[in-house]
């Protein structure tokens, strides 16, 4: 029963994800071709939420429902990974036109042929696993 | 009433749910991070024996594949319930740009030039979704998150880091769209 709010929530996840038709290839194309404000106002206004909620939550020390206070970690200082792996996650969501969320919403939806996305998706996955040594950081 | 549900949701409201998501999973004592199930999955596959990054506790991550699960239901409930079938409703100008690379307008959310099952039973078709996966699964572990870890949570902490991702994705995204479609199809 303790994973049961996760279920749910990724339902809602779900939902929301191919109801707005961010599953869509056709939306991230819209997206980066800078032709409608719909993907932008999507990520904006969870951003912005986002950014209000979480001041919000560090200004008032609020705990999580354990009651351990909720805390964030900053990520480890570089430009290297995170703008060399960006480019690389970049170039694939452009072309699948799906980050991983949308991969799996869009075979439930019915987009069988996107579980090749997927398996690809955790092969790449492995493969960074296995050359992490050898890449720049 | 019902036409609320099942034409396409706004932006705001999406916008806002995704928000409340993340807050959830805070509040459940987890983030927002999807990408991270990829690594966990190769880890519960046992890969940890090939690579040490796939050697950890995988089992505190079980929460998140549940939330993977969920949102295939999800994808599934929206698709019988909740939707008419109708085209995705994308610029006009996009239909014309697309339609010079040969990609017909929407007849659903997916171009079947990518997704459909002629399209993957050749090679060419095949090696797109692959190659999209592979660069995908590859970038965001190197990149140490994706959408929902980087431009969602990332962002709304403020982490400069989670920018620079963010300014990666569209580096790539852009070169994709403008430099390389033109080439494929």
């Amino acid at each position: 029963m303790k994973f049961l709010k996760f279920l749910i929530l990724g339902i809602v996840f779900g939902i929301v994800m191919a109801k707005s038709e961010a599953i869509s290839w056709f939306r991230i194309q819209e997206m980066f071709r800078f032709q409608a404000f719909h993907m932008y106002g999507i990520i904006g206004t969870a951003v912005i939420l986002g950014v209000i909620g979480v001041a919000l939550i560090k200004k008032f020390k609020i705990r999580d429902f354990h009651g351990n206070p909720i805390s964030f970690y900053p990520k480890e200082r570089s430009i290297t990974r995170y703008l060399l792996g960006g480019t690389i996650f970049g170039l694939g969501w452009a072309l699948s036109g799906a980050c991983p969320g949308p991969m799996v919403v869009n075979i439930g939806y019915g987009f069988l042929t996107m579980t090749i996305v997927f398996l690809f998706a955790i092969i790449g996955t492995f493969l960074y696993g296995l050359l992490k040594d050898k890449l720049p950081h | 009433m019902r036409e609320v549900i099942t034409q396409t949701w706004s932006w705001w409201f999406s916008g806002a749910m995704i928000a409340g998501i993340m807050f959830f999973l805070l509040y459940f004592g987890q983030s927002f991070g999807f990408s991270s199930n990829l690594r966990t999955i190769c880890a519960a596959a046992g890969l940890g024996k090939k690579a040490k990054f796939f050697d950890f506790k995988w089992k505190t991550q079980i929460w998140n594949l549940v939330f993977l699960v969920g949102a295939i239901i999800g994808g599934f409930i929206a698709k019988q319930f909740l939707s008419t079938d109708l085209p995705v409703q994308i610029s006009g100008d996009t239909i014309s740009d697309l339609a010079k690379l040969g990609i017909a307008a929407p007849t659903s959310l997916q171009p079947a030039e990518l997704f459909g099952l002629d399209a993957i039973l050749s090679v060419k078709g095949f090696g797109i979704l692959a190659m999209g996966g592979l660069m995908v699964g590859f970038g965001s572990r190197y990149a140490g998150g994706c959408t929902s870890g980087h431009a969602i949570s990332g962002l709304s902490d403020l982490q400069v880091p989670s920018l620079i991702a963010v300014v990666g994705f569209f580096i790539g995204g852009l070169v994709m769209t403008f430099f390389i479609l033109p080439l494929i199809f």
